[in-house]
């Protein structure tokens, strides 16, 4: 029998909050990080909100309590805070005491560095500071974490667009049950960078107001950005020290939509899949579900793929269901591990989180998403989608001890 | 965890796309910085008006990807798993570059589309239809052994088979050039199987990809077996590196006396080849020794060509010249150690054995 896999720890920095208690008090209090853009220098500064960590480079080196000279992307020091939060958070001091891993994921890394760089060498090769690109490839800021937090037994960088974060906690768990890793901190993060805004308006799915995922009118995502670590540890380690468990990563599953680069099938093959694998290694039935955070980022094509997925394996009445993105935004390569830091919280708080903004039915659901805060005590078992580009999903299950 | 590579492919700056015979021909490059793939004619193995929408290293991975798995004639993967130090560098310069120049407005969103590091992997698996497992690793040095890592899991831990495992990167003339500016490379041209005559720093860029069609079956035309890979992050000095060395084969139940043939990642960095030397003084004396960055240059993913090269002399019992440091091996070849750092930072040993 392979171990059970225990979540320990938690941290996050989001536009909701620097940490979990702040992160608690909006999602209870139904306040939105999203609003208007004040820290990217960006041409639509005025006309697309985003859900922007309001805070500077300077701010988070000082809240991160960095001193030195080595550059440091935003993603980095995001993912250093929540990285630190999650480890304090676990009360794991000596973290060379067992063998523990780190996985993180992105999407773009340093971007946010990189494009200070490429300004500059776009007009001249020889232009460009050196400092401003060592940054750019999505394993320098894994690296920067591991080194602050001197992890060293396994380190390891995830990109599979916006279900990394998802499949770092699925590798993670997947580490630890092969006996590979006794303990993993796994985790996610994506800072808010031209190159995604720009991106992602390319392709016009950018909602001009805040997202209102699976409502009838919804008209695109908003991107925020942000990072969540969870540390992850055997359960015969978390017996041994007497940890406090937070709750059990019991299921996952990844699949391919396999469809198009970007659009998702209509059916929602490839999320059907993940879903129904995820309930296959948990051994649940879908009726066992208590709360789906759904991916949901708003688009018309994923809300809709997303929820004919839904009925189609939880039937035309599912479990209570909402998207977390109209608090968040999409912070992409975090989005899985921001979302299971939500999951783990409302496990411990009994709570039901409401998906904002939703006030018309889509008209081929046959369900609508949890608009208000819900108390419901016991949650045993929580589903969490993420569904990226290239139709590479992952569901995972977080189930109450 | 032992598994089968049942298939292979690389396209490489070797003659490596059609593999039978490229052992017996490899490709000496003259004054150079950095090497290239020879590339396949694509439209061979994909629609024309689909490879016309994708980059370069979207060809390659598709392209040696499918070549893989007629290879090892499977249809379809149970799980597709790349890894990519830098992914799809080519159109994400293509994409930032084009937000400077016309300055946030009307962008052609298809370079962003496919600047994401998923998008070889994805476009496999749209290519061949393939729902199952699919996964990118982005871990520098790294990307490459922990692709490979999953596949052994999965094929550990569930009934899917026949695992597709690959490992690529790209060289365009801007990421040659910021490399450069770096001081990866070597500051003159050089030739490139005379790579470790010179002596001094820097190295040879260069690019490729290779897959692999991995199995718990052996079939009959399997080219070998392997084990996980090892990895260790920033060794503190070469002791800690023979101790992972000695832990690595241990755990395989192997000793030096039973590795027939070494494959070093040795580059032409002075600094950055010392440790494989000292290894070589001190413990693959009696071993015969080869290496391979002067055949496929340096990048993250420069691994995948030496598990490539490890498959088929094992199935060959043949080496090149070239590629041999010291004496070739005389032996039958049953299993090679391979030891590869990427600037001293990301370490990796694999071991490949005959089956």
């Amino acid at each position: 029998m392979p171990e059970k896999v225990f979540i320990t720890g938690v941290g996050i920095i989001s536009s909701i909050g620097k940490g979990i208690d702040e992160t608690i008090d909006s999602l209870k209090n139904s306040r939105s990080g999203i609003g208007v853009i004040t820290l990217l220098e960006t041409a639509y500064k005025n006309e697309l909100p985003a859900a922007e960590v309001k805070a500077t480079h300077e701010d988070l080196m000082e809240i991160a309590g960095i001193k030195d000279k080595r550059p440091y992307s935003r993603t980095a020091l995001l993912g250093i805070i929540a990285a630190r939060q999650a480890l304090r958070h676990a009360f794991i001091d000596d973290i060379a005491a067992y063998r523990t891993g780190l996985i993180s994921a992105t999407t773009v890394g340093g971007m946010d560095k990189s494009e200070v760089f490429y300004r500059p060498f776009i007009e001249n090769k020889r232009h460009g500071r050196l400092r401003d690109i060592i940054t750019h490839d999505c394993g320098d800021s894994t690296e920067t974490i591991a080194d602050y937090t001197g992890i060293r037994d396994y380190v390891s960088t995830v990109s599979t667009a916006c279900s990394s974060s998802a499949n770092a906690l699925l590798l993670g768990a997947r580490l630890i049950k092969n006996g590979l890793l006794q303990r993993v901190l796994v985790g996610g993060v994506d800072a808010l960078t031209l190159f995604t805004i720009n991106g992602f308006n390319s392709l016009m799915i950018l909602d001009k107001n805040p997202c209102r995922p699976f409502d009838e009118e919804r008209n695109g995502l908003n991107l925020g950005e942000g990072a969540g670590f969870l540390m992850l540890e055997a359960e015969s380690i978390a017996e041994k020290e007497k940890k406090s468990v937070l709750c059990e990563i019991s299921g996952y599953g990844n699949a391919c939509d396999a469809f198009h680069q970007t659009a998702s099938s209509p059916e929602g093959d490839g999320a059907y899949l993940s879903m129904k694998k995820a309930l296959d290694t948990a051994r649940l039935e879908p009726s066992m579900i208590d709360y789906i955070n759904a991916h949901g980022t708003g688009t018309k094509n994923n809300d809709l793929s997303e929820g004919k997925a839904i009925e189609r394996l939880f039937g035309n009445t599912p479990p209570p269901c909402s998207s977390t993105k109209a608090y968040t935004g999409h912070t992409l390569g975090a989005a899985g591990a921001v979302e299971a830091v939500f999951c783990v919280l409302a496990i411990q708080n009994g709570i039901i989180y409401p998906n904002l903004r939703f006030q018309k039915q889509m008209s081929e659901l046959s369900f609508s998403p949890v608009v208000a805060l819900q108390n419901r005590k016991p949650l045993k078992h929580i589903m969490s989608n993420s569904f990226g580009f290239g139709g590479n999903n992952t569901s995972l299950i977080f189930s109450a001890i | 965890m032992k598994v089968y590579i049942n298939g292979i492919n690389a396209i490489s700056p070797q003659h490596t796309f059609k593999h039978e015979d490229w052992l017996k021909e490899p490709v000496g490059y003259r004054q150079v910085r950095y090497l290239k793939c020879i590339e396949p004619v694509y439209t061979e193995y994909i629609d024309p008006m689909a490879a016309r929408r994708m980059s370069r290293i979207v060809k390659t991975g598709v392209c040696s990807a499918i070549k893989c798995l007629h290879d090892a004639a499977v249809e379809m993967p149970g799980a597709i798993i790349t890894g990519t130090g830098l992914g799809c560098i080519e159109d994400t310069e293509k994409f930032l570059g084009s937000i400077f120049v016309n300055k946030e407005q009307l962008l052609n969103p298809t370079p962003f589309i496919q600047s994401t590091h998923n998008t070889v992997a994805a476009a496999i698996a749209l290519k061949l239809k393939c729902k199952n497992y699919n996964s990118t690793y982005v871990h520098r040095g790294f990307s490459f052994e922990h692709a490979l890592t999953d596949g052994l899991m999965l094929l550990h831990e569930e009934p899917a088979d026949n695992i597709l495992v690959g490992g690529l990167d790209e060289l365009t003339d801007n990421s040659f050039i910021i490399t450069d500016r770096l001081g990866l490379w070597k500051k003159t041209p050089v030739d490139s199987l005379k790579l470790l005559k010179y002596n001094n720093k820097g190295s040879l860029a260069g690019e490729g990809a290779a897959f692999f069609a991995l199995s718990r079956e052996r079939k009959e035309n399997s080219y070998a077996c392997m084990s996980l890979p090892a990895m260790f992050y920033k060794p503190r000095n070469i002791s800690e590196v023979e101790h992972q060395l000695s832990a690595f084969l241990s755990r395989d139940e192997k000793t030096l006396n039973d590795i027939d043939l070494v494959i070093l990642g040795l580059n032409g960095d002075a600094a950055g080849d010392k440790i494989y030397y000292q290894l070589i003084d001190q413990h693959f004396k009696n071993i015969p020794v080869a290496y391979f960055k002067h055949l496929c240059g340096e990048y993250d993913t420069s691994s995948a060509f030496a598990v490539f090269l490890a498959a088929l002399v094992i199935k060959k019992q043949q080496i090149p010249e070239v590629a041999c440091l010291n004496k070739s091996p005389e032996n039958k070849i049953k299993h090679i150690l391979i030891y590869n750092h990427l600037r001293n930072i990301n370490h990796t040993f694999f071991l490949i054995s005959a089956c």
